[in-house]
């Protein structure tokens, strides 16, 4: 039944509906899946108990006639989410152990409508990093391994263990979250699909948080219309939430294969960036040439304020993070260090639960919020987000989204860069805009490069028109026919 | 903007993470690196400009005046380090 795990998502549903397979034999398939992929370390807590359990149960609704839009199919999810009475850690030491006890409004509603959980998912430490190597369970390693040779390379980050996962087919789809980028470079790494939706489409209640103006979960899945399904059962309304947005879920399913005739797409200028390899900007042009042989209508556009997206975005996500990871003090939950008054307990905690990204990014959070600094930087870099923001609003007067490459290289071996900040932060130069702006963008597989790894192009919408993205997304996955895979070395 | 060590040992007093003296030099050299690389920021006329807090255009939602949760205090203390009888152990914190 190993050929199971190789199903879509979509393709999967339809087996489980037709009752060709029960969902014990496809939670089965993918239990035994995540137990042979150790090597790729993407699983940091497996749960093969509670998937067998809940696929059984799924099994039993549908006897009943009373199966939801994901009855029954097995999904791997991102240890930044809070999971009832299963181990949550955000990929650091300071949360080993902890147990939430309340489960997380994406993944509730994804176990409302009949999703089964293999297991949490690695990631960089509290979703700060761009390679999964600040992950206290160590990197989880990408399925792909550039031609001849047998370096390991990263799967990108933040959710480098959702991209492995759903490209090594350890599960039929991932949830991920993305503060900069987090969802669609790992995505555009993988050969994977990613989805950032709009800012406030999915609730952050139970999402462990890292920069609250900025951080959306979204899904990860082998095609584009797999991300549309898993996306319409994660989005919604949540009080709980108060930036949740309160607006009607549409059928993203249904925009999959519409025509994007008559679409204006633009390209933003600014994205041609000094040093881009020669393939990323062919494969750019490539999907230019795809859009508009499927009646798209091309056209030029500036994006002004680009290359001060990354600076400011240093300024404003360490803010929050300072501000949000105060709450691990060592008190209420999470590892307590001693020390000889409360003050020295608190440093001492701090100073062993945090890795060394994590403390760099409060440390500058911290001193950009201080005193006598609070203006020149973090107001400053508010001041150049609606910058950011005011570019987008200019573009849409001309076209309907925008095409750009998802990231400026492909997969990189472990260790390459991460004695070098400021080049691991490069990582985001195309991805980190969307969020600033708080718009949806997409990462779809489009081509390998030279040495067999994959490249992804990326889409930008409108606030709320994920719609568009689905229907651009899928004419660039059927212009590409990407079907390349990575060869099980694992 | 260079920030030297003295600096480093402020600001991780202020956020309460140790580290320690040997430590202080390479964290002062590795934040002026990306303290620099922010500065161009200042080449943008941010001038009548409103800071964007937010990219979601709200009021701020505002809920009934009811309890909706609590009188669970096994679970929430579930997560606790230290416990006792009900309540959070934490060390001493007035003399």
């Amino acid at each position: 039944m190993s050929d199971l795990t190789g199903l879509t998502l979509k393709a999967a549903l339809d087996g489980l509906a037709s009752k060709s397979f029960s969902s014990e034999e496809i939670t089965q398939a993918h239990v035994t899946a995540v137990a042979d992929s150790r090597p790729l370390n993407a699983f940091v807590i497996e749960t093969p108990d509670k998937a067998l359990e809940m696929a059984r149960a799924s099994d039993a609704r549908r006897a009943k006639g009373e199966a939801g839009p994901l009855d029954g199919a097995p999904l791997g999810i991102k240890d930044l989410f809070c999971t009832e009475g299963v181990e949550s850690t955000a990929g650091s030491m300071i949360l080993r152990g902890f147990r939430p006890a309340y489960e997380s409004t994406v993944t509730s509603n994804l176990w409302r409508d009949g999703a089964v959980m293999l297991g949490k998912l690695n990631m960089d430490e509290f979703a700060m990093g761009s390679s999964n190597e600040t992950s206290a369970w160590g990197p989880a390693v990408n399925p792909w391994r550039a031609a001849g040779g047998n370096a390991q390379l990263t799967p990108g980050g933040s959710s480098g263990g959702s991209a492995s996962a759903v490209a090594a087919q350890l599960c039929l789809g991932a949830t991920a979250t993305d503060t900069g980028g987090s969802i669609r470079q790992p995505a555009a790494f993988t050969g994977t699909v990613g989805i950032k939706p709009t800012y406030g489409r999915c609730s952050r209640w139970g999402i462990v948080a890292f920069a609250s103006s900025l951080d959306q979960a979204g899904p990860m899945a082998r095609t584009v219309e797999d991300t549309a399904i898993l996306l319409k059962s994660m989005a919604g309304h949540d009080p709980k939430d108060t930036t949740s947005i309160d607006a009607e879920v549409p059928d993203f399913a249904s925009f999959c294969g519409k025509s994007v005739k008559g679409l204006r797409v633009g390209i933003p200028k600014e994205y041609r960036v000094d040093g881009m390899p020669a393939e990323i900007d062919a494969l750019w042009e490539q999907g230019i040439a795809w859009l508009k042989e499927a009646g798209c209508e091309i056209v030029e556009v500036s994006l002004p304020h680009t290359k001060y997206a990354l600076p400011a975005y240093y300024i404003i996500a360490p803010a929050e993070a300072s501000s949000n990871l105060a709450r691990y003090d060592g008190m209420r939950y999470g590892l307590r260090v001693d020390g000889a008054n409360l003050t020295e307990t608190y440093e001492n905690t701090r100073a062993q639960g945090f890795g060394a990204e994590v403390k760099r990014r409060i440390l500058i959070g911290t001193y950009v919020l201080s005193a006598g600094y609070y203006d020149a930087y973090y107001l400053k870099a508010l001041k150049v987000r609606r910058r950011i923001a005011d570019d987008f609003d200019q573009a849409w007067q001309t076209c309907d989204a925008l095409l750009t490459p998802t990231a400026p290289s492909a997969a990189f071996a472990l260790g390459e860069k991460s004695d070098d900040p400021v080049a691991m932060y490069l990582n985001d130069i195309f991805t980190v805009t969307v969020n600033l702006a708080g718009l949806p963008g997409m990462s779809v597989p489009a081509g390998i490069d030279a040495n067999g790894l994959p490249l992804g192009l990326q889409l930008i919408g409108r606030n709320l028109d994920e719609g568009t993205l689905f229907s651009l997304g899928s004419a660039i996955e059927k212009a590409a026919d990407f079907r390349a895979k990575p060869a099980k070395w694992w | 903007m260079a920030i030297d060590a003295a600096t480093v040992r402020k600001v991780a007093r202020l956020a309460r993470i140790a580290e320690p003296e040997d430590r202080l030099e390479p964290l002062a050299r590795e934040l002026s690196g990306i303290l620099n690389w922010i500065e161009q920021l200042s080449e943008v006329d941010t001038d009548d400009v409103e800071p964007m807090t937010t990219s979601v255009a709200m009021k701020l939602p505002m809920r009934e005046d009811v309890v909706t949760d609590g009188g669970d205090p096994a679970k929430v203390l579930g997560n606790a380090p230290k416990s006792d009888r009900g309540f959070f152990v934490v060390p001493k914190v007035v003399e």
